[in-house]
């Protein structure tokens, strides 16, 4: 595995191992725990992750605002979540010890950079005195590590200035975590080189300070023994490591090439969706056009305007964004073309937590438009699902010309987990046609365009584009008259045209209600959006304790399932867990008459197992 | 234009909607300019597209005959410009009024003609709210007294032909509902100009602000405050054109020619890099009741923004070859289990 022999240490074999990467948010934690995915990956561990960074791009260095870590679960059985708690800490900073520290486990390896431990550091970071001589670190297996020195030296034979020298001890710290869990070198190697590609020094800093480390570990006599995760059973076949936001854009790309059809981005940058806009834009040879427009509202009309010329359309936003297209969204349900809004929901009201998740935009995603105007949700449940997420929901705003809302959050949008690559062949072919003739006739037997006359099978309208002969005709947000699409103040029409707008979302099609776990229990946990991986893992260890427990999970959440009723009913208690204060709960009861329990958490940190253990559990318990 | 006869007639543009506008607005002379300049463009009716906002001036596209959409308010740039992305073989058209453009629009507007999106844009100018029944406009004149400004309205208005030479854009013209042949010239030259274009229109509501552009429209008001603009000649009015636009201290001014002399008169260069001279012109008058300007303001070459965004299309397939979703989904790296 690498070309540096072990020392005579103890090699353990470890099950798992969660290790959360902390430092300040100039230090390159989310590099070096990218980075640290990325070789376990390779190794065939599986893996889920879990970034968490401030909104300031930098705040005050050396602050508890200012600290960035990166969690990285990785693990030789099959896993949902990134871990409830880290067993390693690896902490740049004092400021990084005190904001990470409560959320290791007991007994866990805390390994420091001892080097920024200094009286200012610790002053910054609040501490009254220096936790490693204070106690503060009893009950953990701490391990002070000169990192910036070690670093300096060993960087200073490439003859880099000592201040850009500590910008390599990230490196450091990634040098000594592969050590502990004998990863190999050579891909960070060249990784490296590929990175800083042109910047010789950067280079050869970078690979110094992370040998430095990976020696380190190897020479220091400071641990007892380094570790070995073997690879985990996963299905056979090619793997790649996938975020929720990178796999929106490939699913965005994969849907326009299903459907043939070129595809077009409206987009206004905003954080946590910003990253599908940057992903869409280095995508041009696929055709894809992407426009950054001066605000949420022209994004969104942007894409109304694509879409009436026959693009499969998006526009990708957070939810203060699509408070503003609401109005937009309205005109595209009066007008039924197709296009698709992705939410990547984060803390609010308003600006709220840009960085951390939530899933508070549900009702929004459901109601928050004027009048009666119903749109199709359907919410991904995990990083890689993300991409099936988006082929499903272009499949309904195509087959159905309705605008459709993508509900994913800030969790999905950034962590990542190792995903089976499908096969391109067996996607589903999601294409449509224009309409290219007349589909009616007039009182003189002569061909007529109806723009409004409706599938039989879908109630869609057809998609008649600009540029096709004889079927010029208008559209608009003013009431219109059932098949003609004339202006109609008609009462009668007015009432028969918001019943089939609201009939035609009601009857999309969507598949049936999955059980997991034991579809025979009589407790159920029901979810939707990236609660998944934490419900998953509740329901593995409650069946393990012995319970009986059944779990659903809602992608398509309107419409939704049409047996959903009848098989929740089934069960005799349910809960749902979910990051806001109860909306998918208060849309069941609305609609089934069923009591189902709320749980709740808007902290803007996902689930942990633990958390819906507990509860889960007192559920059960309950009279 | 040539002598092959026009393969259509204007009432080839028009629908079967009945036109709902007041009698005797200035909508309908606009609407007959475009439907009887239609046929002479020589384009076809399927490939051309009218986008609108909501207003008045929005109902258009219900009245031509090609395909259309009646957005919402303020957001027909947004929308066309969406559309001159997707499909830069259409001819697309933006109508909207004031209130449309250059209030609850102001921001589409301008970013619309700083991109030099490949569309047309008429703005129908009343100075007034029509649909929502007379409150002032952003084009209104302080002190407008309407149901909403009972005591005189508070706002400095827009002029439109200065807000889109600061926003950049490649083709600025004005002209007036009163004078068809005039409009139907403003309207081709808009047509012919590759980007964006915007003309705006002085229409007269005859409801809520009637007579508002009287003060240089009517027909013995023009030849003492109306100047038409034209490239290469000096800028010259008034009933024996002895009257004429001058430069003088970095300011547009009217001047007797009698006391400055024929060679101090301005000469008209709409195709002029630099807008400072077109931005004066928009400055001479400071109302509906001294010599303005109509015409075409500027109309300069500036890459259009479709074009650009194709090429950049067309680099990235030259550069990486097709999209090969097989090779993106392995872009960062695959392991086998």
């Amino acid at each position: 595995m690498t070309d540096i022999a072990p020392r005579e240490l103890p090699l353990q074999e470890l099950a798992e191992v969660v290790i959360r990467f902390a430092g300040d948010s100039g230090d390159g934690m989310q590099l070096t725990g990218d980075q640290f995915t990325s070789i376990s990956a390779a190794l065939g561990n599986d893996l889920a992750t879990l970034p968490e960074f401030p909104a300031e791009i930098r705040a005050p260095q050396g602050t508890l605002a200012g600290v960035s870590a990166f969690q990285v679960r990785i693990s030789d059985f099959a896993i949902t979540t990134p871990g409830d708690a880290p067993t390693v800490l690896v902490a740049m900073n004092p400021a990084a010890l005190k904001a990470q520290l409560h959320n290791v486990v007991q007994g866990g390896a805390i390994i420091l950079n001892s080097d920024a431990f200094t009286e200012r550091n610790l002053e910054k970071a609040g501490y009254e005195s220096n936790p490693l001589e204070d106690g503060s670190l009893d009950g953990y297996r701490s391990y002070p590590v000169a990192m910036s020195q070690i670093t300096r030296d060993a960087v200073a034979v490439h003859g880099v200035k000592p201040r850009d020298a500590e910008r390599s001890k990230n490196f450091f710290a990634l040098g000594l975590i592969s050590w502990m869990y004998t990863r190999p070198v050579e891909p960070t190697i060249e990784f490296i080189s590929a990175k800083f590609r042109g910047r010789d020094q950067v280079i050869k800093a970078n690979e110094a300070a992370f040998q430095a480390g990976y020696n380190f570990g190897e020479t220091a006599e400071l641990f007892e023994s380094h570790y070995e995760i073997k690879p985990a059973p996963l299905p056979s076949g090619e793997y790649t490591n996938v975020t929720g936001n990178t796999a929106l854009a490939w699913g965005c790309v994969a849907a326009g090439q299903l459907a043939r059809l070129p595809i077009f981005l409206g987009s206004y940058p905003i954080t946590p969706a910003s990253d599908i806009l940057h992903d869409l834009s280095a995508l041009k040879h696929f055709g894809v056009r992407t426009f950054q427009a001066e605000d949420e509202i022209a994004a969104a009309a942007s894409a109304v305007g694509a879409a009436f010329g026959g693009a499969l359309a998006f526009t990708t936003t957070s939810g203060p964004g699509v408070a503003l297209k609401g109005e937009t969204l309205g005109l595209a349900v009066s007008l039924e073309l197709p296009m698709v809004v992705i939410d990547i929901q984060r803390g609010g009201p308003s600006t709220g937590l840009p960085t951390k998740p939530e899933q508070a935009d549900l009702m929004m995603a459901m109601y928050g438009r004027h009048s009666e105007s119903p749109m199709p949700i359907v919410a991904p449940r995990s990083p890689a699902d993300c991409f099936d997420a988006a082929i499903e929901a272009c499949r309904i705003a195509l087959r159905y010309r309705t605008p459709v809302m993508l509900l994913s959050d800030g969790y999905l949008a950034t962590s990542s987990e190792p995903w089976l690559l499908p096969d391109i062949d067996s996607l589903p072919d999601i294409g449509v046609d224009f309409q290219r003739g007349f589909n009616g006739t007039n009182e003189d037997g002569e061909g007529i365009f109806l723009p409004y006359l409706r599938d039989p099978e879908t109630l869609a309208r057809p998609w008649a584009i600009p540029g096709t002969p004889d079927l010029m005709h208008r559209v608009g947000g003013i009431e219109k008259e059932d098949e003609t699409g004339n202006i109609s103040y008609d009462p009668e029409n007015h009432q028969k045209m918001v019943g089939l707008r609201a009939a035609k979302i009601d009857a999309i099609e969507v598949p049936d209600t999955e059980v997991a776990g034991d579809t025979d229990a009589s407790f159920c946990i029901l979810g939707w959006g990236s609660t998944w991986g934490a419900i998953d893992a509740t329901v593995a260890r409650l069946q393990e304790a012995g319970h009986k427990v059944a779990h659903v999970h809602l992608r398509n959440l309107n419409p939704m399932p049409k047996d959903l009723g009848e098989v929740l009913a089934g069960f005799e208690k349910i809960i749902c867990p979910e990051m806001n204060d109860g909306q998918l709960v208060n849309l069941i009861r609305a609609k089934f008459l069923l009591d189902v329990k709320a749980v709740n958490k808007m902290n803007g940190v996902p689930f942990t197992t633990g958390e819906i253990e507990a509860a889960a559990l007192a559920a059960i318990e309950a009279p | 234009m040539t002598d092959t006869p026009m393969r259509t007639k204007p009432a080839d543009w028009a629908t079967d909607q009945e036109v709902r506008w007041c009698p005797g607005c200035g909508d309908y002379s606009i609407l007959t300019a475009m439907r009887m300049l239609m046929p002479e463009l020589d384009v076809e009716r399927e490939n051309t597209v009218f986008i609108s906002g909501i207003g008045c001036a929005a109902r258009f596209p219900y009245y031509m005959n090609t395909y259309g959409m009646h957005g919402i308010h303020g957001r027909a740039p947004a929308i066309a410009t969406g559309l001159a992305m997707a499909r830069p073989d259409l001819d697309i058209w933006v109508v909207g009024g004031d209130g449309d453009m250059m209030s609850i629009g102001g921001n589409h507007l301008i970013h619309a003609l700083r991109r030099n999106v490949n569309i047309k844009i008429l703005l129908f100018n009343n100075m007034i709210y029509g649909l929502t029944k007379g409150q002032f406009s952003p084009t209104s004149e302080v002190g407008k007294v309407t149901k909403s400004s009972p005591m005189g309205s508070l706002d400095a208005p827009f002029n439109p032909v200065s807000v889109a030479l600061g926003a950049e854009a490649s083709f600025v013209a004005r002209t007036h509902d009163m004078d068809r042949e005039h409009m139907m010239e403003m309207f081709r030259r808009a047509h012919a100009h590759k980007g964006a274009s915007i003309v705006e229109v002085f229409q007269n509501c005859n409801v809520f602000n009637d007579g508002a552009w009287e003060g240089i429209t009517k027909k013995q008001n023009r030849n003492a405050n109306l100047i038409s603009l034209e490239h290469g000649k000096p800028i010259r009015f008034g009933a024996d054109d002895e009257l004429g636009v001058i430069i003088d201290n970095g300011v547009a001014k009217v001047a007797s020619i009698a006391d400055v002399g024929e060679a101090a008169v301005l000469v008209h260069d709409e195709g002029k890099t630099d807008p400072s001279t077109a931005f004066m012109l928009s400055r001479l008058a400071r109302g509906p009741f001294e010599p303005t300007p109509v015409g075409v303001f500027r109309a300069v070459d500036r890459i259009e923004y479709a074009t650009s965004s194709t090429s950049q299309l067309a680099m990235a397939h030259n550069e990486k070859g097709s999209g090969d979703l097989k090779s993106l989904l392995r872009s960062r790296g695959t392991w086998q289990v």
